[in-house]
C-alpha cells in the first residue's frame, strides 16, 4: 500500500466508530438532569470526604460496587442486599467503582456499618479494630494527645493513656464513608438475574 | 521496505544509502539524548515508587507517618510515572527515528523537539508531584491532576508535527507497516487523551459513565499507543538484526487492521459485573475475543521471519529484547482474549491477577521492546557505543527474569485470591492473609528488576555523558556468527 490518505482514513473510522460506541454512547445516555449530582447542604461534608478518599488513592483497594449474585459472592460477604446499578450512582460526582478488591468493597460500608468512632479507629490504625490487614494507617488524618487533654468531645481513647481527635480531614472521610448507602431504595429485580445460574 | 539495501552489486547506490541514514540518524541526535534523558529519569523514580509502594503492601507501617508517602498516593505515582514518564518518553524518540529512516526524511527544525522534551518532562513533574501533594484523581491511568494535561499535549503536538512533517516528505513508494503502526500511534494517543480529559475532567460526564470512558481510555492507551509503536519496532527491527525481509506483507495489512478494529472496543472487559448496559460488556469481551486474529498473525509472520535465524539471539541484544517482547505481546494478548470471557472473569477479577496482566503488558511486552530498541538505536543516533557487553546481559537476565517471577506470583497469587473470595465462608481478613507471600515475591522481583534498571542506566548515562568509545564494532553479548540461511 502506498497510498497514505486511505491507511488514515481507514484507521480513523476504526477508531471513531469505537469511540461513539464506548465513550460517547454511554456519555450522551446517562446524561439530563437526573444525573447531576444532587447536593443538599448537609452533603458538603460527605463532598469533603470524597475529596480525601480520592486524594488518598482508597479506590485502588477498594470497590464501590456490588455484583449480581450469580457473579460473584458480594452479597452472601454482606457487602449489599442487592446488586448496584446504574441509578444508585445518580448523586456521585466522580467514578469510583474500583477494579480492585485488596481491601472489601464500600458500596453499602454506611449501611453496614454506621459506627463514626469504629472507622476513626480503624483510619487511625487498621490493626485496632481489623487484626492482620493490610491498609495503610492514616494516623496523618488525627491529632494525638494524653487522655482529656483535648478536651474535644469527639476524642477517642486508644487504651494506653492517649487519645485522637480526628481532623476535618477525616471527619470529612467518615462522612463520606457512612453516605456510601448505595443498595437503599427499589431493588431493581429487572437487574438482578436468578440467584442459581 | 523503503528502508532496504538497494540492488547488489551497485557500490555507488549502496554507498548513496548508507550516506543518507547516517544523515538521518545524526539529524535526530541532540533530541533524542534529551528524550532518553527524561525517559531514564522517570524510568528509576517509577521503579523506586514501585518498591515502596511493594513494601507497604506487605509492611503497613512503613513510612506509614506521612500523608505525602501513603500507598494510595505512591501507588498513582508509580502507575504515572511509568505511562507517560517512562514508557512514553522513550517510546517518542524510538518512533521519530524509524519513522526518519522508513520515510528517508532527516529531522527539521530539531530545538522544537526540546521544547517538546521540556513540555513534557515539565507535565511529569507537575503530574507527579501533584499527586503525592494530594492532587491525584484516582482515575485509574489518569491520575495526574488535570492541569498536567495541557503540558503533555502541547509536547506530544509538537511530536505529532514532526511525524506528520516527516511522511509528508517521504520518499515515494510502498509505505512499509511500521509506518501505519508508527502514523496512527501518533493520531490516536493524542485523541485518546484529549477525550478522556474532556469528557473525566473538564467537562464531566455522569460518574456512571466515567467508569466506561476511563476504561476505554485505559485499554487503548496500551492497545492503540504502546502497542502500535512496540509492534512497529518489532517490524522494524526484527529483520534490520536477521538481515532478511518481514515473511509476509499480506500477514502485516491483516494484523494491522484487525487490530485497528477490534483492540479499540475491547476497554468495557475491566467492567464485567458492574453496573453498566449489558450490551456495553458484552461488545467489549467479544472484541476481547477477536483479538486472537490479530495477535495471532502478527505472531506468525514474526516467528516465520525469525525461522532459521534464532542463534542471532546469542549476540544480539536488540534481538534479545525485541523477540521477548514479542513472545510477550502473544502471551499476554491471548490471556487478555481468555481473560475477559464471564467465566474467567468471576474469580480473577477485583484480584492481583489483573496487576500481573497490567504488567505483563506494559513491561514483557512494551517496555522490553522499548529496551531493545534504545540499545539499535542509541549507537547509531548519538554514535557512541554501549560500554559494556556485560551490563547489557545484567539487564537482560534481571529484567526477564524478574517480571516472569512478577507475572507468575502474581497470577498465581490472584487466582487463589478470587478463588477464596469466592468462598463466602472464608473471613475477608484471610483472604488477605493468604495473599501475602505472593506480595513479597512480587517485592523480590522488584528488586530484580531494579537491578536491570539500574545496569540499564549506568549503560545509558555513561553513552550520554560520553563516557563510552566512539561507535564502530558494535557491543554484542556473544562472537557474532555469519548468518547461514
Amino acid at each position: 500500500m502506498n497510498r497514505l490518505w486511505i491507511i488514515f482514513a481507514g484507521f480513523m473510522i476504526t477508531f471513531t466508530t469505537a469511540w461513539i460506541g464506548l465513550a460517547m454512547l454511554p456519555s450522551a445516555h446517562y446524561r439530563g438532569p437526573e444525573w447531576g449530582a444532587q447536593l443538599g447542604e448537609n452533603d458538603l461534608l460527605v463532598e469533603q470526604g470524597r475529596g480525601v478518599f480520592i486524594q488518598n488513592g482508597c479506590v485502588y483497594c477498594h470497590s464501590q460496587q456490588v455484583t449480581a449474585r450469580n457473579f460473584r459472592s458480594d452479597q452472601d460477604r454482606g457487602w449489599g442486599a442487592r446488586r448496584t446499578v446504574a441509578s444508585d450512582y445518580r448523586n456521585d460526582k466522580r467514578g469510583l467503582f474500583g477494579t480492585m478488591r485488596t481491601g472489601p468493597d464500600l458500596a453499602n460500608i454506611g449501611s453496614r456499618n454506621s459506627s463514626p468512632q469504629w472507622h476513626y479507629l480503624h483510619l487511625y490504625d487498621p490493626q485496632i479494630t481489623s487484626k492482620g490487614s493490610v491498609m495503610p494507617p492514616m494516623r496523618f488524618l488525627f491529632d494525638r494527645h494524653k487522655a482529656g487533654a483535648s478536651g474535644s468531645t469527639e476524642a477517642l481513647p486508644l487504651g494506653d493513656g492517649d487519645e485522637i481527635v480526628p481532623k476535618p480531614e477525616a471527619r470529612a472521610l467518615v462522612a463520606y464513608l457512612l453516605s456510601r448507602k448505595h443498595d437503599v431504595g427499589e431493588p431493581p429485580e429487572a437487574f438482578e438475574p436468578p440467584a442459581t445460574q | 521496505m523503503n528502508d532496504s539495501r538497494p540492488a547488489q552489486g551497485d557500490p555507488a547506490a549502496i554507498e548513496a544509502s548508507r550516506t543518507q541514514r547516517v544523515e538521518i540518524d545524526l539529524s535526530l541526535r541532540g533530541p533524542t539524548m534529551h528524550w532518553l534523558a527524561v525517559a531514564l529519569f522517570w524510568l528509576l523514580l517509577g521503579t523506586f515508587e514501585a518498591m515502596l509502594a511493594s513494601h507497604k503492601l506487605t509492611t503497613p507501617e512503613f513510612l506509614a507517618g506521612s500523608p505525602w508517602l501513603t500507598f494510595g498516593r505512591i501507588r498513582q505515582a508509580h502507575l504515572e510515572s511509568m505511562v507517560y514518564g517512562w514508557l512514553s518518553a522513550a517510546s517518542v524518540p524510538v518512533l521519530l527515528w524509524m519513522l526518519a529512516r522508513l520515510c528517508r526524511a532527516p529531522l527539521r527544525h530539531g530545538w522544537t523537539l526540546h521544547v517538546s522534551a521540556v513540555l513534557w518532562n515539565v507535565g511529569n513533574l507537575i503530574g507527579g508531584f501533584g499527586i503525592i501533594a494530594g492532587y491525584g484523581t484516582s482515575m485509574e491511568w489518569l491520575e495526574y491532576p488535570p492541569v498536567a494535561a495541557p503540558f503533555l499535549l502541547a509536547g506530544f503536538a509538537i511530536v505529532l508535527w514532526h511525524g506528520v512533517d516527516m511522511l509528508r516528505r517521504r520518499a515515494p513508494g510502498h509505505i512499509y507497516v511500521s509506518q501505519w503502526y508508527l502514523f496512527a500511534a501518533l493520531i490516536w494517543f493524542p485523541l485518546l487523551y484529549l477525550t478522556a480529559q474532556t469528557l473525566l475532567f473538564w467537562k464531566p460526564v455522569a460518574a456512571i459513565a466515567q467508569g466506561p470512558v476511563n476504561w476505554w481510555y485505559a485499554h487503548n492507551v496500551l492497545g492503540l499507543w504502546f502497542t502500535p509503536v512496540g509492534l512497529a519496532s518489532a517490524y522494524y527491527l526484527i529483520p534490520k538484526v536477521i538481515g532478511r525481509p518481514i515473511h509476509s506483507y499480506y500477514l502485516s495489512a491483516v494484523g494491522f487492521w484487525t487490530l485497528a478494529f477490534f483492540y479499540s472496543w475491547n476497554g468495557m472487559h475491566h467492567l464485567v459485573g458492574g453496573p453498566y448496559p449489558a450490551w456495553l460488556v458484552s461488545t467489549s469481551i467479544a472484541a476481547s475475543v477477536m483479538m486472537v486474529v490479530p495477535v495471532v498473525t502478527v505472531a506468525v509472520n514474526h516467528h516465520m521471519t525469525m525461522v532459521g535465524h534464532f542463534s542471532a539471539l546469542r549476540w544480539s541484544p536488540t534481538l534479545r529484547f525485541v523477540v521477548f517482547g514479542a513472545m510477550s505481546y502473544t502471551l499476554v494478548s491471548l490471556q487478555g482474549s481468555l481473560t475477559a470471557v464471564r467465566a474467567v472473569q468471576r474469580v480473577v477479577h477485583f484480584t492481583h491477577y489483573t496487576v500481573a496482566h497490567a504488567h505483563l503488558g506494559m513491561y514483557a511486552f512494551a517496555t522490553m521492546i522499548m529496551f531493545g530498541s534504545i540499545y539499535y538505536m542509541v549507537p547509531r543516533v548519538i554514535g557512541r557505543e554501549w560500554p559494556s557487553a556485560r551490563l547489557i546481559r545484567v539487564h537482560f537476565w534481571a529484567s526477564a527474569i524478574g517480571i516472569t517471577l512478577y507475572f507468575v506470583a502474581l497470577t498465581v497469587g490472584g487466582i487463589e485470591q478470587g478463588l477464596n473470595l469466592q468462598n463466602a465462608e472464608m473471613p475477608f481478613l484471610e483472604v488477605v492473609r493468604r495473599t501475602i507471600p505472593y506480595l513479597h515475591l512480587r517485592t523480590f522481583s522488584g528488586i530484580l528488576l531494579s537491578i536491570g534498571h539500574f545496569a540499564f542506566a549506568i549503560s545509558l548515562v555513561r553513552v550520554l555523558i560520553g563516557k563510552t568509545r566512539p561507535a564502530g564494532e558494535p557491543t554484542l553479548l556473544a562472537v557474532r556468527h555469519p548468518v547461514t540461511a
